[in-house]
């Protein structure tokens, strides 16, 4: 037990800090816990089922949309009023009224509620191509007693990550190449098995975690011939142990972030790591891309966080032999399995830090009169090094996106109290209303030092024009985190497109470069052949010392376009070589996958993807993990 | 020889052109004070407000850009920051405009009255008027107006006033400054002043560059300089000086501005304000330092008429569209964009080639009216011609020159000798016809010394060689052509082209000929000539036909004077330049060889008289290595290579084809 805390407080904290994490993703707390094991994996199968109330069944399908985003459950729609709702029980937002997003969505896109472009409703299992199994491995796998399938839902369900091109096929009914089968490892060791087998009969192997990439990672190759094997690793689910005198835990990497944030809590624990995705995103996962979470600022991002990582690879397991904190033998052999996409091997544990539960946690917001200025607030921020847990500034467009998603009624958002405010705003302090931002803020500590935070937080705000815009807006940001990804399933009912991208970049180029792409894009569409103004928006989602990531959003409104996906492959397409020639990054966190791939040399020189090569030559010579990532 | 394909797309004859609007028709016919008073509100970019001139200064001082020079200069001097600061804050100071409404209200209405007496019309092309209003809407704009005369910046603003456009910021030469009282109005109508030459001075360029950029990517106001550098006393485009073209793209290459838009400007005047104060000044007479009692005596023009003004805003051109492909942005990633540093050599030839071509565009939307190619054909008969011939060659050379695409104003429902007529009249002081015989005018008549008579007769020949000018770009290419094809050994499509090739290096200071475009000048020179039947291609020959004997022959004598002329410069440097010459002796040396020759040879070459020529074959021969500049002690000399000038000369007098090796790519 953490000294600073006895046992009740932490409960409390822990049943407060349950209560937020509810919060945030659901509802109600779904189901019953993960449960900690100390044991390894030959516990007894049986046991170790009936126990463990799993979120993630083998069967996806069973809960989760098979050509969208999230559970089956919950989604946008239009009701016969022509309002909005969002359906479901499980996040805040579930069972109200929107009543804004019609217009706003109708006004920002040119769309119209009488064009529907419905998806089909469901593929036959004819549809996805037979399975083109290597024999011998089946048999062998058989044999060793790992879960496998071959049925055309459970394959079709892992030939995609979340992009858009993949999820518009879907809503088309198309399928092409899928993996031949899946298999479900247990545990670390059946993931060696399964590698040896893999190697022995060249069969293919591509990792999946929680399926939620976003860089054509997780697609198929087309040109590979040989039988493609989906390793699912949502089975590897369980904390192996917590280590409460060094803080760490030790993690299976199929764990997917809500569930790993909900077990640990339980202990009065967090790892803090929290990307928008988290849901259903895995550790696994987090580690093969280098993923970023909201609240980097105090937690880290993955590769601060993780302290030993376990991965099989053709040639054997690699790990280091010590969890020392930081260590001096040449280059860390982490860095090669962090963001490694699935090419090198499949990471089986992890060692991550965790943190007490914070004590007090505290939402807050602020509005600025133009982007300009809450960029430079933000920057003397990152410069006096106080950036709060999770700090991110919305430009003009995504502010008015965020009042359309205002619920009809609600005890937090009363509208009377709104309105009151956007007076104030617009009229007194006379901010235009299409200029103005507004940064969301969440403080995490205990009590004393978030109020002391927030405070210096809110003066630096004030130098930049900066007005504090209550506690309210700042939570709906972050509950509105888990569910805009469910809204490009509404847009793409009424022949709306659109996808988010990400870079970082140096403080110095954000303004241009924000500028610079947002108005690419708008011009790449008019050029196109796009016959509505395109949404083109962003934020700036974290801050560090030297610079920022940004976020776009960009959708558009294809009715009249022949083939929509094409073009908006090319205005992505256009849009990086605008962040690129702008000074940003090919990716912050995204990864490469094979979306990107193609800037990979001019990103990291020949040298650069010469030292990659060569490591994935020793360690996988026969490419056996062969999804083409990154390389 | 390159595809029918590449040929056609340049066809300058099927370039569609706006029509024009006259601006003066309205002053003539309401009252100018109101419209001088009349409410002003301009489309501004991004409807962003303009920050004061103030405003600016400060911004300048505080960016990062002067502020890392000043520490600079600061160590390398010696000196404070403070002290270096203040320098750049006088700099600021020295050059900043302070552009006010009520100047410009002012000028509108002196100028409406001044125009009016002046000018039959001042023509405006309105469709480019509404591109150039979207432009100023979308993206930072920069207006690049052609310049042949002292009121060609003022008529900009008073043009861009009347269609309630955003007014520009103007850079201008600080010998406007000398004249205390108008330097002074043309700053508070937006002028900002530059120092011609400050070489090496870092903190100069810092604070100039600085302001320009800040102007620009701050939306001020359009920024309007001049890329010929300096007013054109031949009326001949001069080629673009590239400094600050390079620093109105520099935001764009650095991503500090999606895009910046250059409008190319063409302003032709009919008869042009300066024109034999050009001539005198080419000839050697200084010209009148720019005083305040200089342009006061302009008094004395205003009785005189100078026919019409046309001012055509072209096509605005998009830098990034330009750039794409050629320009690597990512340049800047790994240096803060704050550090200078030289640009790489594909951004360089980048702005060249850009300033190259916006330059033709300017060329190429110069109205022309029919008095130019009356001098045209004046200026091969020297001696005078019948008017009968005069008009019927004029007549034939219109079909001609419209063929080849240019952009002629005349006026078809008038018959042609009132048309000739008309333009004989309005150039009265230039021309006289006498006797049913047209010739220049002739100085006075008993002149106190023989060089005073030439000198006389070559402010004439010059004054009317300015008006050929503004023709020749039409017939430049198509000329070089013809030139070659009479110089080539065979007429082996290759030879031709080796010919051409060498003529347009030897003039490619004297003319608007942009580096590396030499394949596609050849095509466009051919491709015009054999549009119009005056050469056939027979396998890889090209040949003349009958009925292009008379083209070539007019088009080669169009370029003769300027064969003669660096003839006679080589001349001068193969059989009189003395050891030692100084850059600075050698215009008067040459002029006073010129004289001689004319006069002991009755040669007809006044145009070798002019400075302008002698200054672009003197880098003509330098480029060529037919002269090296060398440095001894304080002096640039010049030396002399006496067997390749001669050989130039040779060449160019026909007496040796150019002995170029063919180019491979043909
Ligand atoms: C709505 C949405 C929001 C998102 N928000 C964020 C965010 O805030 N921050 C962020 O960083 N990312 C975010 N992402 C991107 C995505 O969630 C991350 O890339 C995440 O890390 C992927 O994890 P996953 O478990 O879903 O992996 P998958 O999508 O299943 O796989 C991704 C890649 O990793 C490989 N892989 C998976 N597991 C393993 C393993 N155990 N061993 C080896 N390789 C493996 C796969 O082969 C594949 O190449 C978001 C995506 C979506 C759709």
């Amino acid at each position: 037990m953490a000294s600073n805390y006895n046992s009740s407080e932490r409960q409390r904290i822990a049943q407060q800090r349950l209560k937020i994490i509810a919060g945030h993703l659901q509802k109600d707390g779904d189901g019953q816990p993960v449960r900690i094991f100390a044991n390894d994996c030959k516990a007894e199968a049986t046991d170790r089922r009936s126990s463990v109330a799993r979120s993630m069944p083998k069967r996806r399908q069973e809960i989760m949309k098979w050509n969208g985003w999230g559970y089956s459950d919950s989604r946008f729609l239009f009701n016969k009023k022509g309002q909005a709702e969002f359906t479901g029980k499980r996040y805040r937002l579930s069972g109200l009224i929107l009543p804004s997003l019609k217009d706003w969505f109708e006004g920002t896109f040119g769309a119209n509620l009488q064009h529907k472009s419905p998806a089909v409703p469901s593929v036959s299992a004819s549809t996805v191509p037979p399975p083109c199994l290597n024999e011998d491995f089946v048999q062998d796998v058989k044999a060793s007693g790992v879960p496998y399938s071959h049925e055309a839902e459970d394959r079709m369900f892992r030939a995609h990550g979340h992009c858009l091109h993949e999820i518009f096929a879907l809503r088309e009914g198309k399928v092409g190449r899928v993996p031949d089968m899946v298999v479900w490892p247990n545990c670390h060791d059946d993931v060696v098995k399964i590698v040896e087998l893999a190697s022995k009969h060249n069969v293919c192997l591509i990792p999946y975690g929680g399926g939620t990439s976003v860089s054509s990672a997780l697609e198929c190759p087309p040109e590979e011939t040989r039988s493609i094997v989906s390793l699912d690793t949502s089975q590897m689910n369980r904390i192996l142990w917590i280590d409460e005198k060094n803080l760490t835990a030790h993690i299976e990497a199929g764990i997917v972030g809500q569930d790993l944030e909900r077990v640990l809590n339980e202990s009065g624990y967090c790892t803090g790591h929290e990307p928008d995705s988290m849901e259903f995103s895995s550790l696994g996962g987090w580690v093969a891309t280098r993923a970023s979470g909201m609240k980097k600022n105090i937690y880290g991002n993955i590769e601060d966080l993780v302290i030993h990582i376990k991965m099989v690879t053709p040639r054997g397991v690699i790990e280091k032999g010590c969890q020392g904190p930081r260590m001096s033998m040449g280059p860390d052999i982490h860095h090669f399995i962090l963001g490694s996409e699935g090419t090198l091997g499949v990471v089986t544990e992890v060692t991550m830090k965790i943190r007490p539960i914070p004590e007090y946690q505290k939402y807050g917001s602020v509005v600025f009169p133009s982007f300009e200025q809450g960029v430079a607030c933000l920057r003397e921020i990152a410069k006096q090094r106080c950036a709060p847990a999770s700090i991110r500034l919305m430009d003009n467009a995504q502010f008015q996106f965020g009042h359309a998603l205002k619920p009809q009624v609600s005890s937090i958002f009363t509208s009377f109290l709104d309105g009151l405010k956007k007076f104030y705003i617009t009229k007194f302090k006379g901010f235009d209303p299409h200029r103005l931002c507004v940064t969301t803020l969440l403080f995490e500590g205990d009590r004393e030092r978030v109020l002391q935070h927030e405070k210096q937080v809110y003066d630096i705000a004030a130098k930049f024009g900066g007005l504090a815009a209550g506690e309210d807006n700042g939570q709906r940001g972050y509950m509105l985190t888990f569910v805009i990804a469910y809204l490009r399933d509404l847009g793409m009912e009424y022949y709306v497109i659109g996808e988010s991208f990400e870079t970082s970049v140096p403080w110095d180029r954000v303004l241009d470069l924000c500028r610079n792409v947002k108005e690419r894009i708008v011009r790449e569409c008019k050029e196109k052949g796009v016959q509505f103004p395109p949404m083109s928006t962003c934020r700036v989602t974290q801050t560090y010392d030297a610079g920022a990531c940004v976020y776009f959003y960009f959708a558009f409104n294809y009715r009249g376009l022949a083939d929509p996906v094409h073009v908006y492959d090319q205005v992505e397409h256009a849009a990086r070589e605008e962040i690129l020639a702008n000074g940003g990054s090919l990716s912050h966190h995204h990864g490469v996958g094979k979306l990107r791939k193609q800037w990979m040399k001019e990103s990291i020189s020949n040298v650069g993807l010469g030292m990659l090569k060569s490591v994935k030559d020793f360690v996988d010579p026969d490419n056996i993990f062969g999804n083409r990532n990154l390389l | 020889m390159a595809s029918k394909a590449l040929y056609s797309q340049r066809d300058p004859a099927l370039k569609k052109r706006d029509d024009f609007e006259d601006i003066l028709d309205e002053r003539r016919n309401s009252s100018d004070l109101r419209y001088a008073l009349r409410c002003y509100t301009p489309v501004l970019y991004k409807g962003m407000t303009p920050c004061k001139a103030s405003t600016l200064k400060t911004i300048v001082l505080q960016s990062e850009q002067v502020r890392y020079v000043i520490n600079q200069v600061s160590k390398e001097m010696g000196e404070t920051p403070d002290i270096v600061q203040e320098e750049a804050l006088a700099i600021l100071e020295e050059m900043a405009q302070r552009l006010q409404l009520s100047t410009i209200r002012f000028f509108a209405f002196t100028l409406s009255k001044a125009f009016k007496a002046l000018f039959q019309s001042v023509r405006v092309n309105e469709e480019g008027i509404q591109r150039l209003q979207q432009a100023i809407h979308e993206h930072p704009v920069v207006l690049l107006p052609s310049h042949r005369s002292y009121i060609d910046f003022l008529m900009m603003s008073y043009v861009l006033y009347t269609y309630d456009l955003a007014l520009p910021v103007i850079a201008a030469g600080m010998d406007f400054l000398g004249m205390k009282f108008v330097g002074e109005m043309l700053r508070m109508s937006g002028a900002f002043f530059i120092r011609r030459s400050f070489g090496g001075d870092k903190l100069y360029w810092a604070v100039f560059s600085e302001y320009v950029k800040t102007m620009l990517r701050n939306g001020y106001a359009p920024i309007e300089f001049f890329l010929e550098g300096t007013r054109s006393r031949t009326c001949k485009s001069l080629t673009p000086k590239l400094g600050l073209l390079n620093i109105v793209m520099d935001p764009f290459f650095k991503g500090e501005v999606f895009d910046v838009s250059l409008v190319p400007i063409s302003i032709s005047y009919e008869r042009v304000l300066e024109e034999t104060l050009y001539a005198r000044e080419l000839l050697g007479v200084p010209k009148p330092k720019e005083s305040t009692s200089g342009l006061l005596k302009a008094r004395r023009i205003l009785s005189e008429d100078y026919g019409s003004i046309h001012v055509y805003f072209g096509q605005p051109v998009s830098v990034r569209s330009l750039a794409q492909g050629r320009i690597n942005r990512s340049e800047y990633n790994l240096i803060p964009r704050y550090i200078p540093r030289k640009s790489s050599e594909e951004t360089q030839s980048f702005v060249n080639d850009t300033a190259y071509m916006l330059v033709r565009r300017q060329e190429e939307n110069m109205v022309l009216r029919p008095w130019v190619l009356i001098a045209a054909v004046l200026m091969q008969n020297l001696d005078g011609l019948d008017l009968e011939l005069l008009t019927k060659q004029t007549v034939w050379l219109r079909g001609l020159a419209g063929a080849f695409g240019a952009f002629l104003d005349w006026p078809d429902q008038t018959p042609a000798d009132k048309v000739v007529a008309s333009s004989l009249a309005l150039h009265h002081g230039l021309v006289q016809a006498t006797g049913g015989r047209v010739r220049l005018l002739e100085g006075p008549q008993d002149p106190a010394s023989p060089e005073e008579a030439l000198f006389d007769q070559a402010v004439g020949v010059l004054s009317c060689a300015s008006y050929r000018n503004q023709v020749l770009h039409v017939f430049l290419r198509p000329a070089l052509v013809a030139v070659a094809l009479e110089t080539a050994n065979t007429s082996r499509n290759d030879d031709v082209y080796s010919s051409f090739l060498y003529l347009r290096n030897v003039f490619s200071n004297e003319f608007i000929l942009c580096p590396g475009a030499s394949v596609q000048d050849f095509e466009e020179g051919c491709y015009l000539l054999l549009k119009c039947g005056a050469i056939q291609m027979l396998q890889q020959d090209l040949v003349v036909t009958e009925r292009g004997q008379p083209i070539l022959s007019f088009l080669s004598g169009m370029l003769e004077p300027f064969l003669q002329g660096y003839q006679v410069v080589c001349r001068y440097f193969s059989e009189e330049a003395s050891e030692g010459l100084t850059e600075k002796q050698y215009i008067p040396a040459v002029r006073s060889f010129a004289v001689k020759r004319i006069l002991s040879e009755g040669l007809k070459c006044y145009e070798a008289l002019s400075s302008d020529l002698q200054k672009n074959a003197l880098a003509a021969l330098l480029r060529m290595s037919a002269l090296r500049k060398v440095k001894a002690a304080d002096q640039v000399t010049l030396k002399v290579n006496t067997m390749a000038v001669k050989a130039i000369e040779d060449t160019l007098g026909g007496k040796v084809p150019a002995q170029k090796p063919v180019l491979a790519r043909l």
